[in-house]
């Protein structure tokens, strides 16, 4: 995995909300089939480095790329032109997120909510994208709650089709943003098992979570994050065990 | 503070006052019910039934009564239909990120909604005065298209296109406080999923919006149902207009006024009817069970009966 070609590069990037700076100068890099894990206190802004890479916020400073395009502007000429919507929409279709609350889309089934990227975006037919989704709910499991509206599923099952619902558009990188915090501990063993298969088929992934027990398994590096910056990272194993900075063993030891 | 078990008797409540109010409603009742249909006032040295139920009955069904219900209800339909399209795009115009596009909605809803509806169908019944030719064509160049308007604003024209227009106004407001109902999570879900802003709009906010956005727009379709009367106003042959100009000639004002009325009446309770089958619709996925119908309610109700008395589970005691 060395050598594979990089699918995340962040050189300093900055974000701020008005006054608040909540990046402020983040390098990492994530090559293509590498499970990357973030952990963080909240408020680190984790969470909004998660969302500036599929540019559902604004970078504000240095360079962020995804499989080698710049988010959100286009290069030319020793200049940045920021993208036209339709071309930020092309690009936002290519990576996959799921979200803390699931945000599924309640008037619609679990399987019209994973075959509506497919209809609507990619103008597939309907019956090869709902094919395709039945497909999809059965990876996570849910074969038999497709005709479900997500108000009659339960929070682990309604992550499930979010995350069926965003493998449906083909991503080439799944961002989970704390995909199990809000759910019951009795659910969050089925959403990781799933993550965990989708590690193992080579996605490449970017997860913002609290589970260590996940990042320690599945992840290829684990990130540190601390006030807008990134802290320390390295391979899962080595920072949970022995912690570099004095920060990121107050962060292990408050939280294990 | 033991819980009662069978040996202890339970004495319910008692609700004197629903013995009082119940006596008080009968007679109320009773006495509307005589001066309906019982009593009589003389008029003219002749003794007169006090309402003329058989003037009524007779013009109930006449054909002008119905060709002014057809007209009432056809100028409804259009205004609303124009409304609601008018009201969704003034509403998606405000959302804009685009200054200039969200400032001409508000500036439209601005006017429309700050001036009486009736002084704005009377400005388009003579607008022709103004504008007696519409033109489509290059600013201050030469026109393609030419409209007389003397000739194409009838009344039924002049009626629609002024309630239409004021009722877009009103929807906006509507339909916009539906869009901003609807979590921003799921805007950034559809975003996610590369939906773009119309995508979104129309497969994710606007199916949503629709459970907040039915309820004020059925009650708005009953008040354009009311408020097309002042069409009559500028002489277009709608219900109003057809009673009064029967009791023009007829004098009998107070029949033909219930004649209009008890169909607007009727025509609302339809419009109720159908409101709550549309909400029905569009409660999927909101609800864990959708309501149940008027026909299942009475069904069970039938069932469940012998427990409840008609003043609920402690009767009148």
């Amino acid at each position: 995995m060395k050598d594979a070609p990089v699918m995340v590069k962040a050189d300093g990037v900055r974000k701020h909300f008005g006054r608040l700076e909540v990046l402020r100068g983040i390098d990492l890099q994530v090559r293509s089939g590498e499970v990357m894990c973030i952990i963080g206190p909240s408020g680190s802004g984790k969470s909004t480095f998660l969302r500036c890479i599929n540019h559902l916020e604004k970078v504000d400073g240095g360079r962020l790329t995804v499989d080698g395009h710049l988010v959100g502007y286009r290069e030319h000429a020793g200049r940045l032109h920021e993208l036209k919507d339709r071309e930020v929409c092309q690009r936002r279709a290519e990576i996959g997120m799921v979200f803390q609350h699931f945000h599924l889309f309640p008037h619609i089934t679990a399987l019209e909510n994973v075959a509506v990227g497919p209809v609507r975006v990619k103008r597939q037919p309907r019956d090869r994208a709902a094919a395709r989704a039945r497909e999809l709910l059965g990876q996570v499991g849910l074969a038999d709650k497709a005709d479900c509206y997500p108000k009659q599923l339960s929070g682990g099952q309604q992550q499930r089709v979010a995350i069926a619902r965003a493998l449906s558009m083909e991503p080439k990188l799944m961002l989970f943003d704390e995909p199990t915090s809000a759910l019951d501990p009795e659910l969050v063993g089925d959403v990781l098992e799933v993550m965990r298969n989708l590690a193992g088929q080579g996605m490449t992934m970017v997860v913002v979570t609290h589970e260590m027990g996940f990042a320690r398994e599945v992840g290829d590096q684990l990130v540190f994050m601390d006030e807008g910056l990134v802290v320390e990272s390295g391979r899962p194993r080595d920072v949970l065990a022995n912690p570099a900075e004095e920060r990121t063993r107050q962060f292990l030891s408050r939280i294990l | 503070m033991t819980a009662p078990t069978e040996a202890t008797t339970v004495v319910p409540v008692r609700h004197p006052g629903r013995w009082v109010g119940t006596a008080i409603v009968i007679v109320l009742a009773v006495m509307l019910v005589h001066s309906l249909f019982f009593s009589h006032v003389e008029r003219s040295g002749k003794r007169q039934p006090r309402f003329e139920w058989a003037v009524i009955r007779h013009y109930f069904f006449s054909s002008e009564i119905l060709k002014g219900l057809q007209v009432t209800i056809e100028v409804t339909l259009v205004a609303m239909a124009a409304g609601i399209l008018l009201g969704v795009l003034l509403a998606v115009m405000r959302l804009s990120p685009n200054p200039i596009v969200s400032g001409s909605a508000w500036g439209y809803v601005w006017f429309f909604r700050g001036t009486p509806v009736l002084v704005q169908l009377l400005f388009w019944y003579n607008a022709a005065y103004i504008f007696p030719v519409f033109s489509l064509g290059i600013p201050f160049g030469p026109a393609f298209f030419h409209l007389n308007l003397n000739s194409t604003f009838t009344p039924f024209v002049v009626a629609s296109v002024g309630l239409g227009l004021n009722e877009g106004a009103y929807m906006s407001e509507i339909v916009r406080a539906g869009i901003l109902s609807v979590d921003e999570g799921q805007t950034e879900a559809a975003q996610s999923l590369g939906m773009n802003r119309l995508q979104n709009l129309r497969h994710v906010v606007l199916p949503q919006a629709m459970r907040v956005i039915i309820p004020p727009t059925g009650n708005e379709t009953i008040s354009m149902l009311k408020t097309s009367a002042l069409a009559a106003e500028v002489t277009l042959g709608e219900l109003l207009f057809k009673a009064q100009s029967i009791y023009s000639q007829s004098f009998q004002p107070i029949p033909l006024l219930m004649v209009a009325s008890f169909w607007y009446l009727i025509v609302t309770t339809v419009m109720t009817m159908g409101q709550f089958y549309i909400e029905r619709h569009f409660a999927r996925g909101s609800a864990r069970q959708l309501p149940p119908t008027p026909f299942e309610r009475f069904k069970r109700g039938i069932q469940i009966r012998p427990t409840i008395g008609p003043f609920g589970h402690g009767g009148l005691s």
